[in-house]
């Protein structure tokens, strides 16, 4: 929980504000000049959709061959030359293009408009250049991965990829909330059709099921935050609400601290959108759904639920920047959510023995630090992070589906050794290790170590922000741990392999050739199939992209700290905490800080044992991954130079981490059954709605039902009783009509004799 | 009154001056008595007889019975209301005859009597 005291550190950096600009002229400045674009820009959503109907036609006409998968990589590749022309044009404003009207309503004073178009600003571009470049190479690796299900599903997993690729170019460009939402639900739907694409497999429809109904709980935060927005903005399009007046005055007020000035009704919207963001890219009480998405095709988890669809939330949160600004309560939540989330998830990888699943905890625990990132007032830091994790987790992800995809589904590292030293299996081998390195956070070398960098340097640098950077040093720690761990077990020592659970598919033709072996092998053995051309390309370009992100943090870095750093700082996500730009001055000479909230005062560089927070985490963050990968090599390695001399391990199954765990008492087992979180959410939340949805069962069944039967029941109870009148005899009849008659005539005698009487 | 009426004389068209005078309630007696008697035996008629056609017979009495009143009552008040509505239930009886006794013959075809109790099994 927050405490008083780090809210107030929120407030500080905004209290120095220069008197020449003010807080939100940065703001007003980006967003005031908003022209229209060129109309080629439209191509980038609109011919995913197109791809996604071709691949429908595709289905419909019975095509057998990999023509989805053509189709797919060509549309996808001319999308992203399109956002690479979109970023080689941009001219340093945003604009608009507009793919047609869409809500354009007006009643009284106000008015509601939402179109269908599309807002182009340097951190839209920042993500489609990696949306669309991913989503062009994994479609290229999926042509490969996925042609066992040539047919009818090859066509509906390349028109969900498709779709899911509209949908994210929706979120992400879309020029108002409304568009962000329908493409917010557009990626959920397609994360459910993909996990569950192996629908005759119960736990992919439950994975798919639990996807989709924990994304539900963040998307109604998310709901709610938009129709908050237009209630007290009265817009929901980027470009009049990041101008309105109302906004620069919360930022203002903000900037001297004085939350008590903005409305509690605009403060909530950020924490609503927050719950959002925390459901779709996986942060802490709603985490649970994405370890289990990984019963999904791995190209799936590599895209949707590592590079792409789970940075949403922080896309949101760096788009709403300037709103969760104004909101007191919103970015200290974000900071430390993050924080748990990252630390709870590194735990839960380092027990895991499924490898597809240590990447996806690992996966999760990345979002927490780009989620403490954001947390931390360094939307540079955090979409940085975003960036280089995009490129070595769908790497990871790439190379550990070639490592199933070759050994029949084999997911277990106790059941795997030396993979690398395999028949054709040396590039998924050093690939592998590129990402590893760059998950690890290897000094220098790698990516991933100056993106982490940058988030674990703001949180020292940050006052009473040391905690969350402490816990995210160990967690860095722990990260270079389990990445490794699976390196060692997987890639490297003694070769070993156990086919998995699909192996009984290739079981006939695998007799063939053995049997035709007989003399050379002895025995029947399991041939595992060495990844293709296409897979092995797309994992080379994943492993070099990865390498060649450390440049991304040199180019221009004096003023904008990095690539990342001056993409961000056109948009309005733009802010750096003044802490920074102190210590930043301390750190590179000449420096023009061009923040949000503008240069510092009076803050104090921060420091971390009397050196500057970057060199400082560089030391620190440094020190620990290696740290983190020598315990790997120490508790996992092979026996020699393979295990950096450190391991003793001689088979696949046995390691001293054994003895560890034994001593470790039930913490590895309560680990590897992630904290029994699964288990509490069953018994707190799943058990009882099932209980009350059984009780309104019956009360539907008994009340409501009951009351609508008796209604029908009583015409049919009084027919009954008055149907043996009706006795088919025409006198009857005639009696009982000149009875009545008689009946009416007294009655009226009756009458007229009392009223005539008295006349 | 005659002088009113010889005044009004020149006016009237030649059927009108033919209409009689007003039939005092002494005179109206007979005529509802006469009607009240058919009524009653078209009735006891109705409900005691089986044949389907002496039935069918009964209730044309009994309209008939009712149209007599009719026109005593409209003599009785001067008004041509009375048989004006008398000759559309003459209409409407006489239509109706057409369809009874149609419907009487298809009855008969079907069970070989003109008995009413023949067709007992249509109850509920």
């Amino acid at each position: 929980m927050m405490t008083a005291s780090l809210i107030n550190t929120l407030s500080a950096p905004l209290a120095m504000a220069p008197e020449s600009q003010g807080p939100a002229a940065h703001l007003e400045h980006l967003v005031s000049h908003v022209g229209t674009g060129p109309g080629w820009v439209l191509l980038i959503p609109f011919l995913p959709l197109l791809g996604c109907a071709l691949c429908g036609i595709y289905a419909f006409t019975g095509v057998k061959s990999k023509l989805p998968a053509w189709t797919t990589v060509g549309l996808l590749a001319i999308a992203f030359i399109a956002t690479l022309s979109m970023f080689m044009g941009y001219d340093g404003e945003p604009y608009t293009v507009q793919a047609f009207e869409w809500f354009n309503l007006h009643y009284g004073e106000r008015s509601f408009i939402a179109n269908f178009s599309f807002f182009i600003d340097k951190l839209t571009i920042l993500w489609m250049l990696f949306v669309t470049g991913l989503a062009t190479l994994i479609a290229l690796y999926a042509s490969e991965y996925m042609a066992h299900d040539q047919g009818m599903g090859y066509c509906r997993f390349f028109a969900a990829f498709n779709l899911f690729v509209f949908s994210m170019a929706c979120l992400v460009m879309g020029d108002n909330l409304i568009m962000l939402y329908l493409g917010w639900e557009g990626v959920g739907l397609c994360s459910y059709l993909l996990i569950g694409y192996f629908y005759k497999k119960p736990d992919a429809v439950a994975a798919a099921k639990k996807a989709f109904i924990v994304n539900r709980i963040g998307d109604l935060g998310l709901a709610l935050g938009i129709y908050l927005t237009f209630v007290h903005f009265g817009t929901v399009q980027y470009a009049e609400l990041f101008s309105s007046d109302k906004l620069h005055g919360y930022i203002s007020a903000a900037a001297v601290g004085d939350f008590s000035m903005i409305p509690s009704q605009a403060q909530w919207i950020a924490l609503l959108m927050m719950i959002g963001a925390f459901g779709k890219s996986a942060q802490f009480p709603l985490y649970v759904w994405l370890p289990d998405a990984m019963e999904g095709p791995t190209p799936v988890s590599a895209l949707i639920h590592a590079a792409t669809m789970v940075t949403a939330g922080v896309y949101l949160i760096a788009r709403m920047y300037p709103v969760f600004l104004v909101s007191e309560h919103a970015l200290p939540t974000v900071a430390w959510i993050g924080t748990i989330t990252a630390v709870l998830a590194a735990t839960i990888g380092m027990a895991q023995f499924d490898i597809k699943r240590i990447m996806a905890y690992s996966t999760v625990s990345q979002l927490g630090y780009m989620f403490a990132g954001l947390g931390l007032l360094t939307t540079t830091g955090a979409a940085f992070h975003v960036l280089t994790h995009a490129f070595f987790k769908a790497l990871l992800f790439l190379a550990c589906g070639a490592v199933m995809h070759g050994f029949a589904g084999q997911l277990d590292l106790r059941k795997l050794s030396g993979v690398a030293w395999m028949k054709g299996w040396g590039i998924v081998g050093v690939t592998m290790l590129v990402g590893c390195m760059n998950l690890a956070g290897l000094p220098y070398i790698t990516s991933g170590f100056y993106s982490k960098d940058m988030i674990l340097a703001e949180a020292f640098i940050t006052p009473g922000y040391a905690v969350i950077g402490w816990i995210l040093v160990a967690t860095a720690i722990l990260t270079a741990y389990y990445t490794f761990r699976v390196y060692f077990r997987v890639f490297v020592g003694p070769q070993h392999a156990e086919p998995g659970d699909e192996y009984h598919e290739e079981l006939a033709e695998e007799r063939v050739k053995a049997e035709h072996e007989e003399e050379d092998h002895g025995h029947h053995h399991f041939h595992p199939h060495a990844p293709g051309w296409a897979i092995n390309a797309v994992l080379i370009v994943l492993a070099v992209a990865s390498m060649l992100a450390i440049a991304l943090a040199y180019i221009d870095k004096a003023e904008h700290y990095g690539w990342v750093g001056s993409m961000v700082a056109e948009s309005t996500a733009s802010f750096h905490s003044p802490y920074a730009a102190e210590a930043h001055h301390a750190h590179v000479d000449h420096v023009a800080p061009h923040a949000v909230a503008g240069p510092v005062g009076t803050a104090a560089p921060g420091t971390v044992f009397g050196m500057d927070a970057h060199n400082a985490m560089i030391l620190i963050s440094g020190i620990g991954a290696i740290v983190g990968v020598l315990i790997a090599a120490f508790l996992h390695g092979p026996k020699g130079w393979q295990g950096l001399f450190l391991g003793n391990r001689e088979r696949a199954d046995t390691t001293r981490m054994d003895a560890v765990a034994r001593r470790a008492g039930p913490l590895p087992r309560w680990a590897e059954n992630k904290w029994f979180v699964d288990e509490f959410y069953h018994a707190v939340l799943v058990t009882p709605l099932r209980v009350i949805s059984h009780i309104f069962h019956w009360i539907d069944k008994l009340l409501i039902d009951g009351l609508v039967n008796i209604f029908g029941f009583l015409p049919r109870v009084f027919a009954w009783i008055i149907r043996p009148s009706q006795s088919g005899v025409l006198q009857g009849y005639a009696v009982s009509m000149a009875g009545g008659l008689a009946v009416i005539l007294f009655v009226v005698l009756v009458f007229v004799v009392r009223a005539g009487g008295g006349a | 009154m005659m002088e009113t009426l010889s005044a009004l004389t020149g006016l009237m068209a030649p059927a009108q001056l033919a209409f009689p005078e007003e039939v005092a309630g002494s005179v109206l007696a007979p005529y509802l008595l006469v009607s009240a008697s058919m009524f009653v035996i078209g009735l006891i008629g109705f409900l005691t007889r089986k044949n389907m056609i002496i039935m069918f017979l009964c209730t044309e009495l009994m309209f008939q019975a009712a149209g007599l009143a009719l026109i005593a009552f409209g003599r009785h008040h001067l008004g041509a209301d009375g048989q004006t509505f008398v000759i559309f239930v003459l209409c409407v009886a006489a239509a109706e005859a057409a369809m009874a006794l149609a419907l009487v013959v298809l009855l008969f075809r079907h069970r070989e009597t003109l008995g009413a109790s023949a067709w007992k099994e249509l109850n509920g």
